[in-house]
């Protein structure tokens, strides 16, 4: 059976790690390159670097802190953060990077997710979809695109926009309720189940969880294929294996910190 | 030391990969020299040939037929010399006689069998199967599949398509989504593996060890 993804992601700017992990016994607690070795040791299901480095000057580090990721750990490393050209996705993936992450581009130009996808393969095109509650008085169960971090409305019913998006090339959608987003109060789960619903493509679910049972709900209720989190894993409040173990006692599948992963974690 | 060639042919960034095979022989005190390769001469004459793959079956054949010399270069290696052999993902479906993605194209024809779009029995699975899913291990005695049987063991996978195998001996390893799926295909001296081991964590490294070691 397959099983339940759960993706750190760590927010990266100009090569460092913003509001990084704190474990103890890290030589250097902003490098992303440690951190992600950290993740890989406790079990983590994939990775997912998000750069948010403000000058497009400065972008070029994120190429290499990419390479040195994929150099040393084996598994799948999703990348996002102004990914806008052919170009940025082919320095990407040559780098190291398994999946690059579209967000605004897609909205700016949606063919832009097309012909990445017929160049590179849908298996390597995700796009990132925000998306807030509409507010209207009698409008229920209806979601709108944002971009800029949720300061830009598109216009876009983020349903009909993730289902335009797979019909397009995009392998996985990427789901981020802005409403939710740095709340702490769980994922929006009816936003996540109308749109894993209304698509084949996997969702990953993202925003808002500050609990375990946050990552079930995701799941279970929201029907997603994988959970993203940041915040509950960098500052130490719960481990990746205490979050696998209680997601896999609530009935939801998931992979198992295997023994000599644990022991590497202990080491 | 020996020579393993891991054969590059555009098909996504193989520097990774390489750093597993590297890790695994490191780790195992195997001299092994690991060489990310497109010249058709290296592959010809090395000790262990590794053949990746991701995309679409046909993008992958064409491309592979596009570097001068390397179709009869993997026949050479493979089949002529019998030097262990290890496709990944799409590099394991070419080992099958043909691919029926984006029409129908010819595969090695190494493992007879067809490589068809994944059906699951549960239309709200997902397509493509895209995450960790346990390998059962059907040929427990298979050196380099041996140390997974009964263990649980999860690999990664990405994929739309499998290997539908004409011989039921040739599939080593299936993983459930709504039906059993090829994860693993194999005999004599080549083995196919769907899921990614250099994306596989301790699982894929144990697995690229073994075939490091392997003396078919």
């Amino acid at each position: 059976m397959l099983k339940v993804r759960i993706i750190p992601c760590l927010d990266v700017k100009d090569g460092r790690v913003v509001k990084g992990v704190n474990f103890v016994g890290l030589r250097d607690a902003g490098d992303p390159v440690e951190q992600a070795q950290i993740y890989d040791r406790a079990g983590a299901d994939e990775l997912c670097f998000l750069d948010i480095t403000a000058s497009h000057e400065d972008r070029a580090i994120i190429f290499d802190v990419v390479a040195r990721t994929a150099e040393a750990c084996f598994m799948p490393l999703t990348v996002g953060g102004g990914v806008r050209t052919v170009e940025d996705i082919r320095r990407l993936l040559l780098a190291g990077a398994d999946k690059v992450s579209i967000n605004t581009a897609a909205v700016n130009d949606p063919d832009f997710v097309r012909a990445a996808a017929e160049k590179f393969g849908t298996q390597c095109i995700v796009v990132a979809i925000d998306a807030k509650a509409v507010e209207s008085a009698g409008v229920a169960g209806k979601w709108e695109v944002f971009t800029h971090g949720g300061r830009n409305a598109t216009g876009l019913d983020a349903v009909e926009w993730a289902q335009r998006m797979e019909a397009y090339g995009a392998g996985e959608i990427l789901l981020t309720s802005m409403d939710r987003d740095g709340t702490k109060s769980g994922f929006d789960v009816a936003l996540t189940r109308a749109i894993s619903d209304a698509i084949s493509i996997p969702v990953i679910a993202s925003g808002g969880v500050g609990t375990l049972d946050h990552l079930v709900e995701g799941a279970r209720d929201g029907h997603a294929s994988a959970v993203l989190a940041a915040s509950i894993f960098h500052f130490g409040e719960h481990s990746l294996g205490e979050a696998k173990a209680h997601m896999a006692a609530a009935g939801v599948p998931v992979r198992p910190v295997t023994s000599e992963d644990s022991k590497k974690e202990d080491a | 030391m020996e020579t393993v060639a891991i054969i590059d042919y555009g098909s996504g960034n193989l520097r990774s990969a390489a750093k597993a095979f590297e890790r695994a022989a490191r780790e195992a005190g195997l001299a092994r020299e690991i060489v990310v390769t497109e010249d058709a001469d290296i592959v010809a004459g090395a000790d262990r040939v590794v053949l990746p793959g991701v995309g679409a079956f046909r993008d992958c054949r064409d491309g592979l037929a596009a570097r001068d010399g390397m179709l009869g270069a993997l026949h050479t290696a493979v089949r002529d010399r019998a030097q262990p052999f290890l496709g990944i993902c799409v590099g394991m479906q070419l080992m099958a006689t043909r691919g029926l993605e984006h029409g129908e194209t010819p595969g090695f024809g190494w493992i007879p069998g067809d490589v068809v779009p994944i059906a699951p029995a549960d239309p709200a699975l997902k397509i493509p199967h895209m995450g960790w899913n346990e390998l059962e291990i059907a040929a427990s005695n298979h050196p380099l599949l041996a140390g997974f049987s009964g263990q649980h063991q999860h690999a990664y996978f990405v994929h739309s398509y499998h290997l539908a195998a004409e011989n039921v001996g040739d599939v080593l390893a299936t993983t459930d989504y709504g039906g059993a799926i090829t994860a693993a295909v194999g005999r004599d001296n080549m083995i196919g593996t769907q899921f990614h081991p250099e994306k596989s964590q301790q699982t894929g490294l144990a697995l690229i060890t073994a075939f490091l070691g392997w003396a078919p």
